[in-house]
């Protein structure tokens, strides 16, 4: 290569996936492998002591999976990554690397409903509290900080609003409180933005989303930026203390930059135990290397269908920042001017009883839970995704009951119109 | 030489070039990062030379520590410095006058001090500051992809393995083992 830094397509092509060194296989072979030979008594415990580079057991790495993790760093401008099961699994170990019992994190509103539901109730059994905020009001998120507060965690593009977050703004605030800034990117993707760029430290993924982007294989991931003093304030003890479980090592003494991707891996990984199968790691892989192709199509048909549907008569409003009179629009163009995504929300005139009935009429979209696929995909969230939730909740998330969600596809644009078309009647 | 930006191609140079490592700050404490990455260099063949005062005349890792630079009965390639910035001039003023000199001086990670690359640069030697041998080595080799990191080099061709077949050696090529 010259010294002319690679684009976005080239590094995701070739980002950490030189040929095979073992056998000269081209494309990354899938190692369906749980465990591997150390060459002497000296080398497994240099190993397990982290004194040595090298692979010991797939549950804390995997060759497959090295290789994805180097792609997706690469891709988002991070040290380092982890891969994980999925991307519930890499907020776990995020949050088990920064937190201690009684510890707060400050988090928007505006996320998706799983995140809401895993932060409420399941990180209080932890002792781990959240401290909800609103994402379009930066006093809102100040006056959530507390000396408790560890991290302050957003979406890029938040789900299912399809609001774009001022990721800048509240990276200045999280460095005033001298907190980590955490950004969930699932559907942003770094195609469209990369949120290390504008002062994140932390950016964990869905792979299950638009990186994988064929709706086959669970993942989850946690980017390094290398950009915190993880020793500096002294509320991170699993980073900047000695820890027992090795020897005393001091782990952003002795990794720096990459201290927290490896101390989630050595410790996250290790002891709470979500690893990613290395078949799916395989399928993400693969499906990464046409992320920008897919992402620029994705969002130019998303564009399409939201300006269709925004001009027709049963339709009561539509909520997508590429759409100029948007209220995002302006932070569309700043974060993410390549395209504002590929899953809006809009209402319908008819309210609930519209909204059910369009998605048990669709023929070519697929009624279901997730979003990111090739496939567009349809969903009333009220009565699904956000069912849990209070009817506050549900509004303050952006999923009241006459929100329908689209996540669309990479299909014939006029055949996503014509299906909605016949389905709202 | 921009410092806060080395070219892949000038650290490749410099971990192809050296072979005699003297490394100032050596600790025994073995999860010290000095420890890590006196052990890791030795695995990659590189005959490194311990230096700390406290422990001049004993064993590390089966090398002799020696208490200065010019104590070392033997050239040296590079001087690698664990120590804070502001000692860091001191040692290389005392690398200058050696003789034969080193070849590199190398600041490990945090570790920058501007006016003494300056007076090591314009002795003809070359300087890296704020990084790590151990790390760059990982990175050219390909094995900083098993632990997810980001080592900025694409390559179409397929990585050399070292000469023990045990590690990989990346493009470095073969790295001399005896010592």
């Amino acid at each position: 290569m010259t010294d002319q830094p690679p684009g976005f397509d080239t590094l995701a092509i070739h980002a950490g996936a030189a040929p095979d060194p073992s056998t000269g296989a081209r494309v990354t072979p899938i190692y369906q492998t749980t465990a591997y030979v150390f060459n002497d008594v000296k080398h497994a415990a240099d190993l397990f002591a982290l004194r040595a580079f090298g692979n010991i057991y797939t549950r804390i790495m995997n060759p497959t999976q090295g290789v994805l993790e180097a792609k997706i760093a690469a891709l988002e401008g991070g040290t380092a990554a982890l891969a994980l099961a999925s991307g519930h699994a890499a907020q776990m170990v995020v949050f088990h690397t920064i937190m201690q019992p009684g510890d707060e994190f400050v988090a928007v509103r505006q996320l998706y409903g799983g995140s809401i539901n895993q932060f409420n109730h399941s990180f209080k059994s932890f002792g781990w509290h959240v401290v909800w905020a609103d994402a379009e009001d930066m006093n809102s998120i100040e006056k959530a900080l507390s000396p408790k507060t560890k991290a302050i965690f957003i979406e890029s593009i938040a789900n299912p609003g399809g609001l774009v977050t001022d990721i800048a703004a509240v990276a200045k605030i999280a460095k005033r409180a001298g907190v980590p800034l955490i950004v969930d990117n699932t559907l942003a993707t770094p195609y469209l933005c990369k949120p290390i760029e504008h002062g994140a430290n932390i950016v964990v993924h869905s792979l299950t989303k638009f990186m994988g982007g064929h709706g086959n294989s669970m993942g989850g991931a946690i980017v390094d930026g290398g950009n915190f003093d993880w020793a500096k304030s002294g509320k991170y003890p699993l980073l900047s203390e000695p820890n027992d479980s090795y020897h005393g090592m001091k782990f952003y003494e002795t990794f720096g930059g990459m201290a927290f991707a490896i101390t989630c891996r050595v410790l996250g990984l290790r002891d709470l135990g979500p690893a990613i199968s290395p078949q799916n790691a395989f399928y993400i892989l693969t499906g990464m290397e046409t992320l920008g192709l897919r992402m620029q199509r994705h969002c130019d048909n998303a564009l399409k269908v939201a300006e269709w549907l925004s001009q027709n008569p049963k339709v009561a409003w539509v909520t997508y920042a590429g759409l100029p009179g948007d209220a995002h629009h302006a932070l569309h163009k700043k974060y993410a001017p390549k395209g504002a995504g590929a899953v809006f929300t809009f209402g319908l005139k008819g309210g609930y009883e519209a909204g059910v009935k369009v998605v048990s009429s669709v023929k070519l979209l697929s009624h279901l839970a997730n979003v990111g696929d090739t496939r567009s995909l349809i969903i009333h969230p009220a009565s699904t995704t956000h069912s849990q939730l209070t009817p506050d909740q549900l509004k303050k998330a952006g999923a009241g009951p006459d929100v329908v969600r689209l996540s669309i596809g990479i299909e014939d644009v006029a055949d996503i119109i014509a299906d909605l078309d016949q389905a709202i009647g | 030489m921009n410092h806060d930006n080395y070219p892949a191609d000038y650290i490749r140079g410099i971990l192809h070039s050296v072979k005699v490592i003297a490394m100032v700050g050596a600790s025994s404490n073995v999860v010290r990062p000095s420890y890590l990455v006196m052990q890791y260099l030795l695995s990659k063949g590189y005959d490194v030379i311990p230096v700390n005062p406290g422990l001049a005349g004993q064993e590390l890792q089966g090398k002799m520590v020696y208490g200065r630079l010019k104590d070392i009965p033997q050239a040296i390639d590079m001087v690698d410095i664990f120590r804070t910035s502001d000692a860091a001039g001191a040692i290389v003023d005392e690398a200058l006058t050696l003789t034969p000199r080193p070849s590199v001086i190398w600041m490990q990670l945090t570790v920058r001090n501007d006016e003494a690359a300056a007076r090591a640069d314009a002795a003809g030697i070359k300087v890296v500051m704020n990084r790590c041998p151990k790390m760059e080595y990982g990175k050219q080799s390909g094995e900083w992809a098993w632990v997810g990191g980001n080592s900025g080099i694409l390559s179409s061709r397929r990585q050399s393995m070292h000469e023990s077949g045990k590690m990989q050696s990346l493009g470095l090529g073969v790295i001399p083992t005896k010592r």
